[in-house]
């Protein structure tokens, strides 16, 4: 099939294009991630402050009593136990909503947990525009940036339920503090098993042969990117989708790569394009190989509350808003 | 502010019973949301709209009216409810609750509904907010009252304490400031007491050196004469403390943390409904 330009070797699902494609939230992916995290290793511990469901480490919960902590809801707390967890041996892990934590207790993150050096994993759920219903006040889309910008801190947010889990079981091997993003909605699962995850290197998804322009997207939206250049391939559109869900550490060489090779770049992402992947990605192009880029992603505004997908399409996010960006950055070359 | 007198206290307990059929109405046509905590603090918010506050559903924006800051956001749809029939906004946009586009946000945001003096939903942090606005009404010598309702689960948060330190410092002479705590014993995961026990309750507010009231929430006399009373305290800021039943007057919702963050389904809804016009006939006859 001549318009489907998926990367082999990446060994991405068959149904990417199709419409009942496994639908995951991948917040169940970190829920998974802990119990095998758990069984590796007996350091393992996670707290949650009164959303131990929601955030799926119940599953821990059931399977480690021992090893569990319900803080309540005191995110503040939470993270100044799992700091000094974290300087004394154990692996952390601190599970709430994305807006509460890193949000609520940001300063104690910064100083007891990143500037510390504290051996914790701050894992954010529900982040994100497609939270949904609860509207604003519970969808994070600045977290990414107050992570990114923290000293010490490195910052995962995997694409699919599968990658959830790869990274949550890979940020406990990682020493130091890390950062977890997960979304609340069920989303695409277009890895398998078998794809390759390594934190710091980004992935390529998609390559056309004579590619114009590179799509590096993160997070839930990366199905988004792989549509549209499904899409623009049949209009004779040809590009490159990056999966980068390590926004810190950012995979600069491969970044660089797909710049030079397209000349122009598109970056995704649930987040705000400011401080985010389209930050991180601007900052390494302007310094190694400006070329011109177009941001997707929540311009500068809050989210309200609405149908996921809906919410997904109003603020800019679509499959067309992305077929938009780069038909609009190849005329820019 | 007056007492209860008889005719008026049957009058809040039919309006309460109607602002309850219409939350669970809501409710169903928004498809997610929070049931326990509305349905639990309905008499209290009854007693407020329609009783208590100084204030102007058509002028919302009136600078002497009394301030009601929402501390736990997700129990907005009781908010949202007494607003309505109190004439702030059309009952029938209460239908539009968590879609697109609404004035009603999953959890309240100010600025786009005026009567919503906060934006909240992450918890903890209304008391705090309070306080600066009834500090403001020190400042500038005005006579209005700051009410602040919150619930007991968000006491857990470090956020809240710091608040309530501060507020009971004799020096900021916060005696216009009134919390109201949703005492329900439930949060999402199981009842307060397991999750982190928050007794002696009491003695903690009296410790941190404030006047403290217990009532049953259901009572509107009894919260109508605590209020009165935290009015004329004149050197503490007061809290009282409202023992509530989560989901009253549902019973299958009654005291079940599990209807903490869930909306009825068609058939439980249809159930609910039932059994509050039931309870609304009886009213009305005790009072014929
Ligand atoms: C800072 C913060 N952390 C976590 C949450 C998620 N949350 C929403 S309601 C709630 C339960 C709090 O208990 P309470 O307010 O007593 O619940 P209710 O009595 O209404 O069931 C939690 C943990 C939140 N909204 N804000
Ligand atoms: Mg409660």
């Amino acid at each position: 099939m001549s318009s489907n330009m998926l990367n082999l070797e990446a060994k991405l699902s068959s149904k990417i294009f199709d419409s009942d494609i496994e639908m995951v939230p991948t917040r169940n992916g970190y829920g998974e991630g802990l119990v095998r995290a758990g069984k590796e290793n007996k350091n393992v511990v996670v707290l949650c402050a009164d959303l131990t469901e929601s955030t799926r480490s119940h599953l821990f919960a059931k399977e480690f009593p021992e090893r569990f902590f319900e803080v309540g809801v005191a995110e503040q707390n939470m993270a100044t136990i799992a700091a000094g967890f974290g300087i004394s041996g154990k692996i952390p892990f601190i599970s709430s909503y994305a807006v509460f934590s890193p949000g609520r207790n940001y300063e104690q993150i910064r100083t007891t947990i990143a500037y510390n050096d504290s051996n914790v994993k701050v894992a954010g759920a529900h982040a994100g525009i497609s939270v949904g219903p609860d509207g604003a006040t519970h969808q994070a889309t600045e977290d990414m940036a107050i992570m990114r910008a923290m000293p010490n801190m490195k910052v995962l947010c995997p694409c699919d339920a599968i990658e959830a889990k790869k990274a949550t079981v890979a940020a406990a091997k990682i020493w130091g503090p890390v950062y977890l993003r997960f979304g609340r909605e069920k989303s695409a699962v277009i890895t398998t098993e078998g794809t390759p995850f390594t934190p710091g290197k980004a992935e390529v998804f998609w390559q056309s042969r004579k590619p114009e322009c590179a799509i590096i997207a993160c997070g839930i939206l990366v199905h988004n990117a792989l549509l549209a250049a499904h899409d623009l391939e049949k209009e004779k559109i040809g590009t490159i989708v990056l999966n980068n869900h390590t926004l810190d550490p950012i995979d600069d060489r491969v970044v660089k790569e797909v710049a030079k090779k397209t000349g122009a770049v598109v970056t995704v992402e649930e987040h705000q394009i400011t401080g985010g992947l389209g930050g991180a990605v601007a900052e390494v192009l302007a310094r190694v190989f400006p070329v011109p880029i177009e941001f997707i992603g929540m311009q500068d505004i809050f989210g309200e509350s609405g149908p996921p997908h809906d919410l997904v399409e109003k603020y800019g996010m679509g499959v067309k808003d992305i077929k938009k960006a780069v038909k609009k950055v190849i005329k820019r070359k | 502010m007056e007492p209860l007198h008889e005719g008026k206290l049957k009058h809040l307990e039919e309006l309460a019973t109607g602002i309850r059929e219409t939350i669970i109405e809501t409710l169903l046509e928004a498809k997610s949301g929070h049931s326990a905590g509305p349905l639990g603090m309905a008499d209290i918010f009854t007693a407020l709209y329609f009783h208590i506050l100084n204030h102007r559903p058509k002028k919302p924006d009136w600078s002497d009216r009394d301030r009601l800051i929402l501390s736990n956001g997700h129990i907005c749809p009781v908010r949202y409810v007494t607003m309505a029939y109190a004439g702030y906004f059309p009952i029938e946009e209460l239908k539009t609750l968590r879609k697109i586009n609404s004035r009603l946000q999953g959890h309240p945001h100010r600025g786009v509904l005026p009567g919503v003096e906060t934006t909240s939903g992450p918890l903890g942090s209304g008391i705090s907010q309070a306080i600066g606005v009834a500090l403001t009404a020190r400042l500038d010598n005005k006579k209005y009252f700051v009410y602040c309702v919150t619930s007991d689960g968000e006491h857990q948060e470090g956020n809240a304490w710091e608040a309530i330190m501060f507020a009971g410092k004799q020096k900021h002479k916060l005696n216009n400031l009134i919390v109201i705590v949703d005492r329900n014993n439930i949060q999402i995961d199981g009842f307060t007491e397991e999750i982190m026990p928050l007794e002696p309750f009491v003695e903690k507010y009296e410790a941190f050196n404030w006047h403290v009231m217990e009532v049953d929430g259901h009572n509107m006399t009894e919260f109508v004469d605590a209020v009165n009373e935290a009015k004329a305290i004149y050197e503490k800021p007061t809290v009282i403390i409202a023992h509530t039943i989560p989901g009253k007057g549902v019973s299958f919702m009654e005291r079940d943390f599990a209807w903490h963050g869930k909306p009825p389904n068609k058939e439980e809804a249809e159930q609910a409904l039932k059994e509050l016009r039931t309870l609304g006939t009886r009213i009305k006859s005790e009072h014929e």
